[in-house]
């Protein structure tokens, strides 16, 4: 009754039987919008919500790769920011809604294809997000001691894929290579106070590391100058009171940034008066005795680009990062670092890679613009496919902070609305959505998640961190959390 | 005519009422759709408080407002007015002492509270008009680092969750930044200019 053969691809030519009731039920109503999503990370979730208020019939199901939803609010904000995550509630609330479905532990592109979802759905948004790192691309980026900001934001999240990190803190100075949120988060992690993080849903692991850290002195280094740093000024303003630490700043580096950054829109001038004020004036009191008393320190270095991270003498690690010295050609936000010839080394056990994440490619049938790392889209439809959306970092690019997302992910939305409502998008067929996913995934193997599933593994981390005093004890392992929802 | 009332359906079910700014209510398919009641917003807890002698109530770093300011509120009401994002004007009735934020839940405006008024997003970034934007007490530091973020930031941006209702602001317009979409699906047809 649905045209099944012509839109889902069963495999071995098997025909998909669905239950009688199901199909009663659907014989019942008048055609339903069905949409679908893949990621619940906030561009998902947000996407999701939109659609769901401003169309009273639609039914979304949101799909995820991980046993757990939210994405990087889980996995990416930093441990000591928990007012950020409070958007889970919103988020929660939109999962409960009868007319949301949640499908954990299913990965699209493996378990099931973007094309069979579209032929389930009147409508499929990509949200999937930014799971890859650029590369360096030096010699010695293998090295051990070398990680990606990436994976190591991942370790101390509780980010299953990289619970093996193990990085080695046992050096005095870390560098990290770029001067972002990510760089300033991983900083900050680096030298907190372990007391202040043992109040944090950070991962016991990374507590227990960070315990026994013996890093003394964090270098974030940038090609360019202070008035490109990429980082907010909500976090430098964390990091310069942050408790036993103190910011290590060349004045010579600040001197005259004030008068050149009056013209500058608001968000870069405040930024480069609190920079200007840190490096230059003499502090309050309170923030005087924090950097007379502190053992720890972090300092940016500016318009060095890497380019060798070079071992130790018995060849087994990272020992040094060999540093070009650049000049800007140009100013303001499009200034280009151009090396100068001029090479300088840090001594370093440590080193980031903070550069950027990078989306990838989920199917052959999806375009795809492997230098941008997006895909082409106009106001989040994909290009050349009518009912193939995307929203968030795969649409535009890995920045942004949450509300950021928020608004390119209502925006989608409402492409996604004023298609159903135009007849753009064809929806006066009914299409069987996640009851014919389901079935394809059975037939694979793969048992879906539900979000009530999640609550149960949400309820074990809460107790696993109360017993210790946090607000959750994340559970590392995915198979550990798919033994936990009882199937 | 199907299609305006298309629309006005769409509208009158998402006024049904939502009071505690984490509850997300969706309109449920084929729920009927009540008469709007958006200016009488259902009491919530009432102050004998004298005005005036009501201290102004500091919002940076409250909890949740829902909680702080339920205790907060006064019988007062101000007349206020949300542009919404797509450009329809809502004219709604606040209470003294309640946060714009808490206002636009109440009233199933889709102004966002993602951090839930702990000054750590700008999802509730809101555009004051003039006249009243000057009333305003001065932003929290806070508050202005996170204007910083939040798109499309202008002269007269302020975070819903940091703006208090008082008597002064009888007659104010809180005006949600655009979706950058110039098509409205929910039966607002711009008008060229």
């Amino acid at each position: 009754m649905w045209g099944l053969s012509r839109c889902l691809r069963v495999p071995r030519g098997r025909l998909l039987l669905l239950p009688a009731g199901v199909q009663r039920s659907f014989s019942s109503v008048s055609p339903t919008p069905h949409i679908c999503i893949v990621g619940s990370g906030p561009a998902g979730f947000y996407t999701a919500q939109h659609i769901l208020r401003h169309n009273p019939q639609a039914q979304v199901d949101i799909y995820e790769k991980l046993p757990v939803p939210f994405g990087l609010v889980r996995f990416g904000v930093a441990p000591d920011h928990p007012e950020v995550k409070n958007v889970i509630n919103t988020f929660t609330q939109t999962a409960r809604s009868e007319r949301c479905t949640f499908l954990g532990n299913v990965t699209v592109g493996r378990d099931v294809t973007v094309e069979e979802l579209q032929g389930a759905y009147h409508a499929v948004v990509l949200s999937y997000g930014a799971e890859d790192k650029r590369e360096l691309g030096i010699p010695g980026e293998e090295l051990p001691g070398v990680h990606s900001a990436r994976d190591f934001v991942g370790w101390y999240n509780g980010l299953p894929d990289n619970r093996h990190l193990h990085p080695d803190l046992s050096c005095d100075t870390a560098v990290i290579l770029g001067q972002g949120n990510v760089a300033l988060d991983i900083a900050r992690i680096l030298l907190s106070p372990v007391d202040i993080l043992r109040k944090t849903d950070i991962t016991q692991t990374a507590l227990d590391a960070l315990s026994q850290s013996r890093i003394r002195r964090v270098w974030m280094v940038g090609r360019r100058g202070p008035l490109q740093v990429a980082f907010t000024i909500k976090e430098l303003r964390e990091m310069i009171n942050l408790p036993g630490t103190r910011p290590k700043l060349d004045p010579a580096d600040y001197v005259g940034l004030e008068k050149a950054s009056k013209d500058l829109p608001r968000p870069r001038k405040r930024l480069t008066e609190l920079l200007v004020k840190a490096a230059l004036e003499k502090p309050g009191q309170k923030v005087a005795a924090n950097w007379a008393q502190a053992e720890r320190e972090w300092g940016l270095r500016f318009l060095r680009s890497p380019l060798a991270v070079l071992p130790s003498e018995d060849g087994k690690r990272a020992a040094r990062i060999r540093l070009s010295v650049t000049r800007l050609e140009g100013s303001g936000e499009t200034a280009v670092a151009v090396p100068t010839g001029q090479v300088e080394n840090i001594s370093c056990g440590l080193i980031f890679s903070s550069i950027g994440y990078k989306s990838v490619s989920i199917s052959s049938t999806v375009p795809f613009l492997p230098q941008q790392g997006v895909i082409p889209n106009s106001m989040g439809r994909v290009e050349g496919i009518p009912g193939l959306y995307c929203s968030g970092w795969v649409k535009r690019g890995p920045t942004g902070v949450i509300t950021t997302t928020m608004t390119d992910s209502f925006d989608t939305a409402q492409a996604i609305l004023e298609d159903v409502q135009l007849g753009a998008l064809n929806w006066s067929e009914p299409r069987p959505g996640s009851v014919a996913i389901r079935e394809l995934l059975h037939l694979r193997g793969i048992q879906p998640v539900s979000f009530s599933d999640w609550e149960k593994i949400d309820e074990a981390e809460t107790a696993k961190g109360l017993a210790v005093g946090k607000p959750r004890e994340k559970i590392l392992d995915t198979e550990e959390m798919l033994q936990l929802v009882c199937r | 005519m199907a299609v305006s009332l298309l629309k006005r359906g769409v509208r009158a079910s998402l006024m049904i009422g939502r009071f505690d700014p984490r509850v997300v209510l969706y309109p449920k398919p084929g729920q009927s759709l009540g008469r709007l009641s958006q200016a009488t917003p259902e009491k919530l807890v009432t102050s004998n408080e004298e005005e005036g002698s009501r201290s102004v109530p500091t919002p940076a770093g409250t909890e949740s407002d829902a909680e702080n300011q339920r205790s907060e509120l006064s019988e007062e009401t101000v007349d206020v007015v949300f542009v919404d994002r797509s450009g329809q004007r809502v004219p709604v009735k606040g209470k003294v002492g309640e946060s714009v934020l808490c206002l636009a839940h109440r009233c199933n405006i889709d102004l966002e509270g993602a951090c839930e008024s702990s000054l750590a997003c700008s999802t509730c970034h809101v555009y004051v008009n003039t006249e009243f934007f000057d009333k305003l007490p001065e932003p929290d530091e806070r508050e202005d680092d996170m204007l910083d973020m939040a798109p499309l930031l202008q002269e007269n941006s302020r975070l819903g969750c940091q703006i208090i209702l008082t008597e002064e602001l009888n007659g104010a317009e809180f005006t949600l930044p655009k979706i950058t979409r110039n098509f409205y699906v929910d039966g607002h047809v711009p008008k060229p200019h």
